[in-house]
């Protein structure tokens, strides 16, 4: 096991950049997914810096852990971890979303290093992440396939399906996570379609669950490292509770809403916010 | 259409029992599970082929291959979405996955997850499906009447819908050999043999001419070139000569061939196609017709823009004209006004 506990400043200032680079890239457009992609910071930067492992230089290195980014509006988040990783140049956040640009507002397998899959047809993920893990499998592969999904997409039946099938299968080189952050379109994801006890749920599907503050950074590192060094021949699941906006206290506070506008003027403060807690 | 009445009485009545009933005619030739014995000699050379099937292997010929190589054999469950998906995950991994279920289910309840995991993603999955068009006599939930359509409109897909045994032989290796998505028809169990007659050979993207006929041209796909094989036989008696070019390959369709055969002047141009009249192979043709200023005079044989009965096939196949009396009798009306 990492040491955790006050041992992550690493990583902290690694989740400070990828919010940063989400931050940039959302000024680029004046709005989006910004509110998603600063709750979900701890849990790339962990996986990006901590969990996986990777070639920045050969993407499609065939040693690699695979991520599965099922929820493709998050783009916009895991971008940011890529750029911080080094496998998309920082230069390129200025293009987020423009004509012509890599990196399109839905995340696709064929417009971005790094991209396994295209997502956003929101459900999808957890079906491709049952095959590669059973091609990983079948090619003696130790690698494992890391896939985020949102809570949202817990409406979708083939989530189910699929997760069904992975326990099925003995998937044990499948590490999911889900973002709780209780927001989707139409409102709180709770009010949309009643998820819980979600973690009776997951563990009654046959899946190894944690359950998490995610934007705990040392609770994201255990549980990383506990699904990483579980025994068991489960699929694994890590339910990560986490606060939309998080990092820049007056987008916390905002109403809570899926896509959101943020004033020019703002995107300095969002920064300056994110410096502020940084320094903390 | 549901029949009004009981029928009248004295007449036995045919009835529906498999679901998937046989098309092969009375004494037709025929070979048992052509899909899954090609699959099998593809998979001794090619140790990335892999089976999947959504509870369906038996059904789909699939389970020939499961025997034969069970480590590679993968029972997904009764989850269409789940096998499609999972499909593209395989792929990714450098396998080629042969991801069998009935039309119905790949077509219309795996739509979404053909087109984004396998189709936008460009994944070497091949898609074969048992009971296209009107192959069964279950109704519209077993009746995928509407499956080239379906399939044509999504990009990077190829589509096939062999004929007989021996196309199936020639088509397993061949789009095994191709790397793009396919969906395939399939015809499975005892599948009739009919093309081996006319020197035939598959080749992926071409039609090819089987017979030829001064007064009208037939192009097809599927059981229905059997339907025009059998009918310009019948035809000639009435000395009508009928031409027969089938299409094995909707997408890409073979434009050249196509143009060539129905530019020949004199010819009336029937397309017939196991398959309702929108969006298949009548309606691919008539949109190349038209766009490249070819102009004979142009019939459709196809399913009817309805939810179809259920019944025995021959019943449903002769009440909405795709038998081979249905299409005689069509062709004569035509050529006689």
């Amino acid at each position: 096991m990492t040491p955790s506990k006050g041992h992550n400043k690493e990583l902290a200032e690694r989740a400070y950049r990828v919010r940063r680079n989400a931050v940039r890239m959302g000024e680029v457009q004046g709005q989006g997914y910004i509110a998603q992609a600063l709750d979900i910071a701890d849990v790339l930067a962990t996986a990006y810096f901590h969990a996986m492992r990777y070639r920045p230089e050969d993407p499609n290195w065939e040693g690699r852990d695979r991520f599965l980014l099922s929820n493709g509006h998050y783009a916009i988040a895991l971008y940011a971890a890529l750029i911080e990783a080094g496998i998309i140049p920082e230069e390129e956040l200025e293009t987020y979303g423009s004509d012509e640009s890599r990196l399109p507002m839905s995340g696709m397998a064929s417009y971005t290093p790094g991209m396994e899959m295209s997502g956003g047809s929101l459900g999808v993920g957890m079906s491709i992440a049952v095959g590669m893990a059973m091609g990983l499998k079948r090619k003696k592969s130790d690698s494992r396939v890391y896939i985020l999904f949102s809570d949202g997409e817990l409406d979708e039946g083939s989530v189910w399906e699929a997760m069904m099938s992975a326990a099925h299968h003995k998937l044990d080189n499948i590490i999911a996570v889900v973002d709780v952050n209780n927001q989707q379109a139409d409102g709180p994801s709770t009010q949309v379609m009643a998820f819980e006890p979600l973690g009776q749920k997951l563990e009654a599907f046959g899946w190894f669950v944690q359950r998490i503050d995610g934007n705990d950074l040392d609770a994201v590192v255990d549980a990383f490292d506990a699904a990483k060094d579980h025994k068991a021949p489960k699929p694994r699941i890590i339910v990560a509770d986490t606060l939309m906006g998080k990092g820049v206290p007056f987008l916390e506070a905002r109403e809570k809403n899926h896509f959101i506008r943020v004033d020019a003027h703002e995107w300095q403060l969002a920064l300056a916010a994110l410096d502020e807690g940084r320094l903390a | 259409m549901k029949p009004a009445a009981p029928p009248p009485t004295g007449k036995p009545r045919l009835t529906t029992s498999a679901m998937i009933a046989s098309i092969a005619g009375e004494g037709q030739k025929t070979k048992p599970a052509p899909f899954g014995h090609a699959l099998v000699e593809v998979a001794k050379t090619r140790p990335d082929v892999l089976g999947m099937t959504a509870d369906l292997g038996k059904y789909t010929d699939l389970h020939i291959f499961g025997q034969a190589f069970p480590d590679r054999y993968y029972q997904m469950g009764m989850a269409e979405q789940l096998l499609f998906g999972a499909a593209s995950g395989l792929a990714a991994e450098g396998f080629t996955p042969f991801a069998t279920t009935y039309a119905v289910f790949a077509t219309r309840r795996a739509y979404d997850f053909i087109h984004q995991t396998i189709a936008e993603e460009d994944r070497n999955v091949k898609i074969v499906c048992a009971l296209p068009g009107l192959t069964s006599g279950y109704g519209p939930s077993h009746q995928a009447a509407e499956d080239l359509a379906l399939m044509r409109a999504m990009p990077n897909m190829t589509v096939i819908d062999p004929c007989d045994a021996h196309e199936i032989e020639q088509v397993v290796p061949a789009i095994a050999a191709h790397r793009g998505p396919v969906y395939m028809r399939l015809l499975r169990g005892q599948v009739p043999v009919v093309l081996d007659e006319y020197g035939y050979t598959f080749e992926l993207g071409r039609a090819k001419t089987l017979r030829g006929g001064d007064d009208v041209l037939i192009i097809s796909s599927g059981i229905m070139t059997m339907r025009a094989l059998d009918a310009a036989e019948e035809l000639k008696a009435d000395r009508i000569g009928a031409a027969v070019l089938h299409v094995p390959t909707i997408k890409p369709l073979d434009t050249e061939t196509i143009l060539r055969e129905a530019g020949k002047t004199g010819r009336m141009v029937v397309v017939a196609e196991n398959h309702t009249v929108v969006g298949g192979l009548g309606e691919a043709v008539a949109g190349l017709l038209l766009r490249s200023g070819v102009y004979p005079a142009f019939r459709q044989i196809g399913l009817p823009d309805e939810f179809l009965a259920a019944g025995a096939l021959p019943t449903l196949h002769d009440r909405y004209g795709i038998s081979t009396a249905a299409v005689v009798s069509r062709i004569k009306e035509w050529l006689s006004r």
